[in-house]
């Protein structure tokens, strides 16, 4: 399997797929769930990052969500961003197919 | 084909009820993810990476025109706009929400169609040869058996909580289109003593992490005895398969541990105890109800190259060279077979949008009996075109993207969805098999390189069949990075073989350069008609090896 989170990571935020639709989401600052990875919160170091991913357990325990984890964010020209190709298709949507997924719905930024 | 009886239509009725029920908690919340994961997985529902993915059985690739209309209908309604088919002939859609798969699967009863067990440790959906009931030298048509195993092994209670999921593939030729060889269970019809169909019976055979080729366990079955065979085999998995160790857990891992004769020996002891209080036999008059669903339609009285036919080739050489590459031969004299390749440059391989999947569905209806088989190297066949009306057809099919004339060629790949769609993935697959495909787009180059079977998977389990591609293409991660493992000289044909690791991985950037050295490799080295594969065969990987890490 891929490699979803990276233990030696330092800044992290934590992404989801929402229940109803299976829909990629993020973790805010406010405990909230947003479709863009600019909303989401940034978390530095181990402890914050556990703390963070501690939040999305109201969502959880709601059924609203599904398989919350920590994601290793990294900073490229100036812009936070997922550190795996993994993490950026999921925020963006497939790289072959670029009229679906956020990146056709203008929800990458 | 097969239609539903009162038997098939409650089950599938009363799935689609249960699931509903199932979805309906889960949203509701009254089930959490952990208790309604394998109820979904079920019924053919995956969660990928941006949404969830619903497989949609295809039993051994056949569709009525009225099943494909259903499909594209599904992919408009509920998807975006298009579905993808794969190699185990089925259909999969890449973004329904699933508070909409309930009315899905009511719309796929309607036209007998479900998705039971085309996920889960259970027996999957079987597969046989998209040429079943034409090609010439068959034995006789394998859906009929792939039926009878499909009907024995639906929800069958003592193979639905396997050691790990099963696959059978069917062949009734000798020329194997349908990769016995590399499944749990392939079987082949051949002639037994009496003159009557009879079946071989390979087991053990793989790819994923361990490749293996199957191994022929029962030679010459009876029809009585073949569903009391295989299920001797199953029980034999059932008892000793490693349900301990997923990576150990398929039959192929059983067969390679205690050896062939071993495996027949329990096989047949198994078999032996089944029969102890009188044989276990499957009636004749059910081999002969199934039968009849596979009569062959109501041919014409034809000739063979007709005259317009001809004329046509003269006249339109894009058509000609279509005809070459994709229509096969057909037992009945007047009749051909077409393939359509959904491998255009450009595409996604094995990807269809609504309006392509009607179109194919009209044209069934004019040109085939209103039939289509789905195949498993991912492209569609009309099994039954009068030759006079190929002319016809391919202007329609060229019309709407379905014409490319790249069967068995360097553009027809095998490429699995790889990391743009799947959670298991750790590289990308469609971006290389599009670069090589766009490298390679000239279709007289094409031609002049000839049969040339390019498999690509974008992790270890597979799905893109690289160990068995003439070169076969594994994505790997490496720290973040993707880079891809090439192999070359495998096949899944009657003369299956495993493919043989090159050396080190290519990045991204030159991985269509290595492609490129590989083929520039056996045109130097190619004697009088052979294949790529054939020219490996011959001379082994050393050249190749040494013409790809030359600059290393």
């Amino acid at each position: 399997m891929a490699q979803h989170s990276n233990k030696m990571a330092q800044v992290q935020a934590v992404t989801a797929n929402r229940l109803i639709d299976g829909v990629v989401i993020y973790l805010t600052a406010k405990g909230e769930w947003s479709e863009k990875l600019a909303d989401a919160a940034i978390a530095e170091g181990k402890e914050a990052a556990e703390a963070l991913l501690a939040k999305a357990n109201p969502a959880l325990e709601q059924q609203e969500i599904v398989d919350p984890y920590l994601f290793e964010i990294a900073e490229e020209d100036g812009t936070l961003v997922p550190a795996s190709v993994r993490e950026r298709i999921r925020m963006a949507g497939p790289t072959v197919r670029l009229d679906l997924g956020k990146q056709a719905e203008g929800k990458t930024a | 084909m097969y239609r539903y009886d009162e038997f098939d239509h409650a089950l599938v009725q009363d799935r689609v009820k249960q699931f509903s029920g199932q979805v309906q908690r889960r949203l509701t919340g009254e089930i959490t993810e952990d208790e309604f994961k394998p109820l979904r997985l079920m019924n053919g529902v995956y969660l990928q990476l941006h949404a969830y993915m619903l497989r949609v059985a295809v039993p051994y690739g056949t569709l009525s025109s009225r099943q494909m209309r259903m499909l594209a209908h599904i992919a408009r309604k509920y998807d975006k706009g298009y579905g993808h088919f794969t190699t185990r002939q089925n259909i999969q859609y890449n973004w329904p929400a699933l508070k909409d798969i309930p009315a899905i699967l009511e719309d796929l009863a309607s036209v007998e169609m479900h998705a039971l067990q085309t996920s889960g440790n259970c027996i999957r959906n079987v597969t046989s040869d998209q040429y079943a009931g034409v090609a010439a030298n068959e034995v006789e048509d394998p859906r009929i058996w792939s039926e009878i195993i499909r009907q024995w092994s639906t929800l069958h209670p003592e193979f639905s909580f396997l050691p790990r999921k099963f696959k059978f593939a069917v062949t009734g030729a000798p020329e194997d289109r349908a990769a016995i060889r590399v499944h749990d269970i392939g079987i082949e019809l051949v002639k037994g003593e009496d003159g009557q169909t009879a079946f071989d019976i390979y087991v053990g055979g793989g790819q994923g992490r361990t490749p293996m080729i199957g191994k022929l366990i029962g030679k010459a079955i009876s029809q009585e005895n073949l569903l009391t065979y295989l299920e001797a085999i199953m029980r034999v998995y059932n008892m000793h398969g490693r349900r301990d160790h997923l990576f150990k857990s398929r039959i192929k891992i059983l067969v390679h541990t205690i050896g062939e004769e071993e495996m027949r020996r329990q096989v047949e002891e198994e078999f032996a105890a089944m029969q102890k209080d009188g044989p276990v036999e499957l009636p004749k008059a059910e081999i002969e109800r199934i039968q009849a669903y596979f009569a062959a339609p109501a041919y014409e009285t034809l000739e063979n190259d007709p005259d317009e036919l001809n004329a046509a080739f003269e006249k339109t050489p894009a058509f000609a060279r279509w005809v070459k590459q994709n229509v096969a031969a057909h037992k009945v004299p007047g009749y051909a077979i077409a393939n359509i390749s959904l491998k255009p440059v450009g595409g996604v391989a094995g990807d269809a949008s609504a309006e392509q999947m009607e179109k194919v569905a009209e044209l069934a209806d004019a040109y085939s009996f209103s039939e289509i088989r789905v195949t498993h190297e991912q492209n569609l066949v009309l099994a039954d075109v009068p030759q006079k009306d190929l002319f016809a057809l391919w202007q329609e099919l060229d019309a709407n993207g379905l014409g490319t004339p790249n069967l068995g060629l360097i553009t027809d790949q095998i490429v699995c969805p790889g990391l743009d769609y799947c959670n298991l993935a750790n590289a990308r697959s469609i971006p290389i098999g599009q670069a090589i495909a766009k490298k390679f787009e000239d279709l007289d180059r094409q031609n002049d390189i000839g049969e040339l079977k390019i498999k690509i998977s974008g992790c270890i389990n597979a799905c893109g069949h690289h160990h068995v591609g003439h070169i076969g293409i594994l994505g790997v991660d490496k720290k973040g990075t993707e880079f891809y493992q090439v192999s070359l000289g495998g096949s899944a044909d009657e003369k299956t073989s495993l493919g043989d690791i090159t050396g080190p991985a290519f990045t991204e950037d030159k991985i269509v350069g290595a492609v490129e050295n590989i083929v520039e490799t056996y045109l130097s080295e190619r004697q009088n008609g052979e294949r790529f594969l054939d020219t490996y065969r011959r001379i082994g990987m050393k050249p190749f090896k040494e013409k790809l890490y030359a600059a290393h």
